[in-house]
């Protein structure tokens, strides 16, 4: 009834449409991610995705599991692109199918928020100067906030 | 001594070089795993940390057993 997916190369949410039609289902909701072309002040030429694979699909499957269970949806489906993506093509695609309207949207944006917090992947973004980094790492490096395990803050760490 | 299996994703895969190593080691627990590591490898600061032990969320005082499989996860960056 619901399933995630990793795909490598851009999202092509056709591909994924079938288990989500239903003739009991007046609404279908997606929400689909694109690769922007800036990110903090900074032009964004192109993104690499990365994931813990086994881990993430048990994820995303959970986190489909509990929009269904929160929304009474009737089917829902998500699909993360991996490798190298070029601007404007799809990193991420939810989609969700309903009897009514409303469930739909609450389920859907459930599920983005969800994954985005929860799936471990991760996102290298290169940019127009040709430099590149690990969203949400290199910018915690320099943070004075770091928050390991107690154990781990030995020598050489800052 | 108990072999533990490490994977490395993302920023700790581009810092240590390596996509998984297999160590002997007498660590207790994954947090013990991690100081032990960090000697090694020096890891680099990046906020909050998770792990998971054989392809599930674990906590950090979880003890290890032999043949166990370990990821730390840099802070996820998914959509």
């Amino acid at each position: 009834m619901s399933a995630f997916r990793f795909v490598r190369g851009p999202v092509l949410p056709a591909e994924h449409l079938a288990p989500l039609q239903d003739p009991s289902c007046g609404g279908y909701l997606s929400f689909e991610g694109w690769v922007r072309d800036h990110n903090e002040g900074r032009a964004v030429h192109r993104l690499e995705y990365e994931a813990y694979e086994s881990l993430g699909l048990k994820e995303g499957e959970r986190i489909l599991g509990e929009a269904g269970v929160r929304y009474g949806i009737e089917h829902a489906a998500c699909v993360h692109a991996l490798g190298s993506l070029e601007l404007g093509e799809m990193a991420v695609w939810v989609g969700v199918s309903s009897h009514h309207r409303d469930a739909a949207f609450a389920a859907c944006r459930y599920i983005i928020d969800e994954v985005k917090h929860r799936v471990p992947i991760w996102k290298k973004e290169h940019y127009a100067d040709g430099d590149s980094g690990w969203v949400n790492c290199e910018a915690c490096a320099s943070a004075a906030t770091q928050t390991p395990p107690a154990s781990a803050t030995g020598p050489g760490r800052t | 001594m108990k072999t533990i299996r490490i994977e490395y994703f993302a920023a700790l895969r581009e810092h240590t070089g390596l996509t998984s190593e297999e160590i002997s080691t007498d660590a207790p627990t994954v947090d013990a795993l991690y100081a032990e590591l960090d000697q090694r490898h020096g890891f680099p600061a990046m906020g909050q940390l998770k792990v998971a032990v054989n392809d599930e969320f674990s906590d950090w005082q979880a003890e290890l057993a032999d043949g166990d499989s370990v990821v730390f996860i840099p802070p996820v960056a998914g959509g």
